[in-house]
């Protein structure tokens, strides 16, 4: 009696080991693995843990539909807490250790620049949902957020032509994206004819609180005759104070139109935006754009976090991008590995949440169109303007003196990411 | 003949025809029309489309027109119509746009505001601005003439004159007088005296339209012009020289105050209790998210919601403080290092559970209306209202904890355990109760700190971390254990700060500042005011 007890539970208990490890391989063999490399704690998780909901959203419905390649979706979420070196070391365990198939992941311009090396050293794949301030091209990475060409030179053609601004104030946090974006704005005023002494330069700390000075500063620079106008690339947190000083001290969006490439639905849920009514953002993005692909995401991000309020913004269309354009790029390649879905990326189009189509280029960066809004007072943006057609992501500005001759190619037979088309070489010196 | 006469017939029954449509539905159509062209994508056609509704003369122009301005004329995209909307639950609540027939609710993406950009917008108020002359409210026609400096249009101009004329209000007619002066001096055929009494009339004006239209007659032909027109210049930029120096001040008093506020509980826990409390920030981060739970359970209560939020912070952030000493730091007395190490523990947990609880973004904290906008005391200078109640905040707080601390039994009891424990003790002091009561009260005015902190700033997890550095400065180099010291201390950086950021820029200011307190600690480690007396011997 005792001895047939103890033999059942023995095969019971063999039985179910047998099950687990079956188990465990069918997951192995069965799955793709989706990392997530977003900050969800830290100064960045303010706006990086949203991108980590629309990865996993994005994933479960692709779930839903069947998975790719007859295999289900795993998501693999790490947290980097906002520290640059973490991301590093995220991105190499998520490789090397999760073995994932592909990343989606970061924000900020340093924490891409410490993955690079890692995704280039262990052939992995990058999505980058965030606009950027370009001079960059790598063979793993693909940019699905905006390029300064589709973003920053629009915005400023807007200003000149269609408010009239001829004096221009550049403010922005004192760190890679915006100094590098002003240098290329700047360059490209002077090409329109603006004078040395109608660019005002400011930069100011992370999380800047005090702006009383600086605003009133840029007031008196705009009440000098000529239309003046702000473009900021204020980053985060430091937007704020700065938009509730701007409101205090009165300045008007007829007077001195500030238009920021930073501050998006997301920021603006922090805000009273009852003072700013006018002021502008440009992006390739609006939650208030009424096409059927926006209505039915916004419909499936309120279902998924369960909160009617919650906005969708530019990089959680990015991300859908990105996401979309690999999901094809898989099933074109009938294989998620790193070199045949990025040969199969190029050339890859998908459907833009505000109508038309993305087109991912030759150089990993997309052909999307450029929008510009004015701030409403529930949060929102109102469409004033946006390009006829799509603009193609330039990857080295034609503004910047050492960057003017390089192009990016990631097909035979060029297969370079900073080409000289002077001297027809690859690794020509990079701008800096 | 007979053709001329079918022909003449033909026309009578034509115009007979309009005649008898017109009373009745013209104006109507031609409303229809307009609200239609304001469907076009084009702002020329939007524009245009304004125009025409303002001389439309139809009783629902104005209304209609406000309505555009405050986003409230929609597109209702299942019927295809322009209708009035209020924002009802997630949804809107439709109106017919001329009857204002109940058009009963839909919800919120199923209709959208006109949009109009900022051209549209200077142009509905530049409409409303020639209505607003004639207002009963002597500000709003104040405001409307102040509006109207720099226009050549000869209509306004026209209509300020003649506003003029009536104008019984002194201040209303100096505004419209330096709006005509300022019209004159952009008109090429009035005569030289004209101009020259304009520029004479206008020297003394701030207004930076007035000063552009000055500079615009720097190259008159006329001489006399010319040095009449520098001569107000010069006075022009001297005044507002001055009241830029004030601006400056002020805005170091404000900074200031912000410093005062973040590092005066800092001031009793690290400066009378000598404890390292990393937490200081998140204690204050607290205050913040307390005024904004305080806003969401009294959501009408905007206007006097900071009432109930100061005492619900300084309680909040008080107890937390007992705990943090109860649980932790009573075992770390003497111990700095482990002190510092533990507080930074808890104040990552603080910040994650923050995350946790109220999610990483940030929060609204709504401004009430008082609090709001600037007291505008000429063009170039203003004071801003939330700025103006902080500073005064913060000298309240400083001055009700120097009062706790100098006249009650507490603060007796405190400055007694903090200046000698043994024999504090020997007389019979709980130094244990003192000590987490101490504590407590240093929280309790970071958490008030949070409350004053949530108008300026983010409310959000990193709040306390932007503010913790800078407290640390205050308190070390006002003089450890002095509170006069942290004030002195906290004005003198701030308006230091304000002096430095135009000459150097923000981020050289905020280093020469920190440059600044290393070397003064070198020279005087213990601080503007150091403490005398047997405590400092410790």
């Amino acid at each position: 009696m005792i001895m047939k007890r103890r033999w059942q539970r023995l095969a019971q208990a063999g039985l179910a080991a047998g099950a687990l490890s079956l188990s465990a391989l069918a997951n192995a063999a069965d799955t793709i693995k989706v990392g997530v490399l977003h900050s969800l704690s830290g100064t960045m998780a303010i706006s990086e843990s949203t991108l980590k909901d629309t990865v996993l959203m994005l994933v479960e419905e692709q779930n839903k539909k069947g998975g790719l390649l007859g295999k289900k979706l795993e998501p693999v979420v790490v947290d980097p807490a906002s520290n640059w070196p973490l991301f590093a070391e995220k991105a190499r365990e998520l490789i090397s250790k999760e073995k994932v198939d592909v990343i989606f992941g970061c924000w900020t311009s340093v924490s891409r620049k410490s993955v690079l090396p890692v995704v280039e050293e262990l052939n992995g794949l990058l999505f980058y949902p965030v606009q950027y301030e370009g001079e960059e091209s790598s063979k793993n990475v693909f940019y699905t957020g905006a390029a300064p060409n589709q973003q920053a030179i629009p915005a400023v053609d807007y200003l000149i032509d269609d408010l009239g601004a001829e004096r221009f104030v550049l403010a922005g946090t004192d760190y890679v994206y915006p100094r590098t974006t002003n240098k290329i704005l700047e360059a490209y005023l002077k090409s329109k004819g603006v004078a040395d002494e109608d660019i005002m330069i400011n930069y100011t700390p992370f999380g800047h609180s005090d702006w009383q000075s600086i605003v009133s500063r840029i007031k008196e620079f705009g009440s000098q005759g000529k239309k003046t106008a702000v473009v900021s690339t204020i980053n985060g947190d430091a937007n704020v104070p700065f938009y509730k000083e701007l409101g205090n001290q009165g300045i008007d969006a007829a007077d001195i139109p500030v238009v920021a490439f930073s501050v998006g639905e997301q920021e603006l849920s922090g805000v009273d935006t009852g003072p700013l009514v006018g002021h502008l953002a440009a992006w390739n993005y609006f939650q208030s754009v009424y096409t059927d692909e926006n209505n039915s995401f916004i419909k499936q991000w309120h279902d998924y976090i369960g909160d009617n309020k919650r906005v969708t913004n530019d990089p959680m269309e990015a991300t859908y991008i990105g996401f979309n354009m690999w999901a094809k790029a898989v099933e074109k390649a009938k294989s998620t590995d790193t070199d045949k879905v990025a040969d199969a990326m190029i050339g890859i189009s998908t459907a833009n949440l505000t109508g038309g189509t993305a087109v991912m280029n030759k150089n990993h960066h997309l052909s999307k169109p450029v929008l510009i809004g004015e701030i409403q007072d529930d949060g929102q943006f109102a469409v004033v303007w946006q390009t006829d057609g799509l603009v193609a992501g330039d990857a080295w500005s034609d503004f910047l003196p050492g960057s003017k001759d390089l192009i990016a190619d990631w097909t035979k037979p060029i297969n370079c990411g900073n080409y000289n088309s002077k001297t027809k070489t690859c690794g020509g010196q990079a701008a800096q | 003949m007979l053709r001329v006469f079918a022909l003449a017939l033909a026309l009578l029954c034509l115009t007979s025809v309009a005649q008898a449509e017109s009373p009745a539905t013209e104006p109507t159509t031609d409303i229809e029309e307009v609200l239609q062209q304001l469907r076009s994508r084009s702002f020329d056609d939007k524009a245009a489309a304004i125009d025409a509704l303002a001389h439309s003369g139809h009783p629902r122009a104005d209304a209609l027109l406000k309505a555009l301005q405050d986003r409230r004329l929609l597109l209702d995209r299942a019927n295809d119509r322009i209708v009035l909307g209020e924002r009802a639950d997630g949804g809107w609540q439709l109106h017919d746009p001329l009857s204002e027939a109940d058009l009963g609710t839909v919800e919120s993406r199923a209709a959208a505001p006109i949009t109009i950009n900022n051209r549209l917008r200077r142009q509905i108020e530049n409409l409303q601005a020639v209505v607003g002359l004639n207002n009963p409210d002597a500000t709003l026609r104040r405001a409307a003439a102040i509006s109207l400096i720099g226009t050549k249009d000869p209509d306004l101009l026209a209509a300020l004159r003649e506003r003029r004329a009536r104008e019984d209000n002194t201040s209303v007619a100096a505004a419209i007088d330096t709006t005509l002066n300022t019209a004159a001096l952009y008109s090429e055929d009035s005569d030289l005296n004209a101009r020259l009494n304009a520029i004479e009339a206008l020297s003394g004006s701030l207004e930076p339209t007035v000063r552009n239209a000055l500079r615009s007659r720097l190259d008159s032909d006329a001489p006399s012009e010319r040095k009449a027109v520098e001569t107000a210049l010069k006075r022009i930029d001297a005044r507002t020289a001055r009241y830029q120096t004030a601006d400056t001040l002020f805005f170091g008093l404000s900074l200031g105050s912000v410093l005062l506020l973040a590092a005066i509980g800092l001031a009793i826990t690290f400066g009378v209790m000598g404890v390292i409390n990393m937490a200081h920030g998140e204690l204050i981060m607290l205050g913040a998210y307390t005024t904004f739970v305080v806003q969401q359970i009294f959501p009408q209560g905007h206007e006097w919601s900071l009432l109930v939020a100061i005492p619900a912070a300084f309680l909040i952030s008080g107890f937390v403080g007992v705990l943090i000493e109860r649980f932790v730091i009573r075992y770390l007395y003497g111990r700095p290092l482990e002190t510092l190490l533990a507080t930074f523990g808890i104040s990552l947990i603080l910040q994650q559970a923050v995350r946790v609880i109220f999610s990483p973004l940030n929060r609204s904290v709504v401004t009430p209306e008082w609090m709001s906008g600037a007291w505008q005391i000429n063009p170039v200078f203003s004071l801003t209202f939330n700025r103006l109640y902080i500073i005064a905040f913060a000298l309240t707080v400083f001055l009700g904890l120097l009062l706790v601390l100098k006249k009650t039994r507490l603060g007796l009891q405190v400055r007694a355990v903090s200046q000698n424990r043994q024999t504090a003790r020997g007389l019979g002091i709980r130094s244990d109760r003192i000590n987490a009561l101490t504590f407590g009260l240093g929280s309790g005015i970071a958490g008030v700190a949070g409350v004053a902190l949530a108008q300026l700033t983010n409310v959000g997890p990193n709040l306390g971390q932007a503010y913790i550095i800078d407290s640390f400065m205050v308190v070390v180099f006002g003089g450890v254990g002095n509170l006069w010291g942290t004030l002195t201390a906290a004005f003198s950086l701030g308006i230091a700060n304000k002096l430095l950021e135009p000459v150097s820029g923000a981020v050289l200011a905020k280093i020469f500042v920190l440059v600044f307190i290393i070397l003064f600690i070198q020279r005087k480690p213990r601080g503007l005011f150091p403490q005398r007396g047997r405590a400092a011997e410790e």
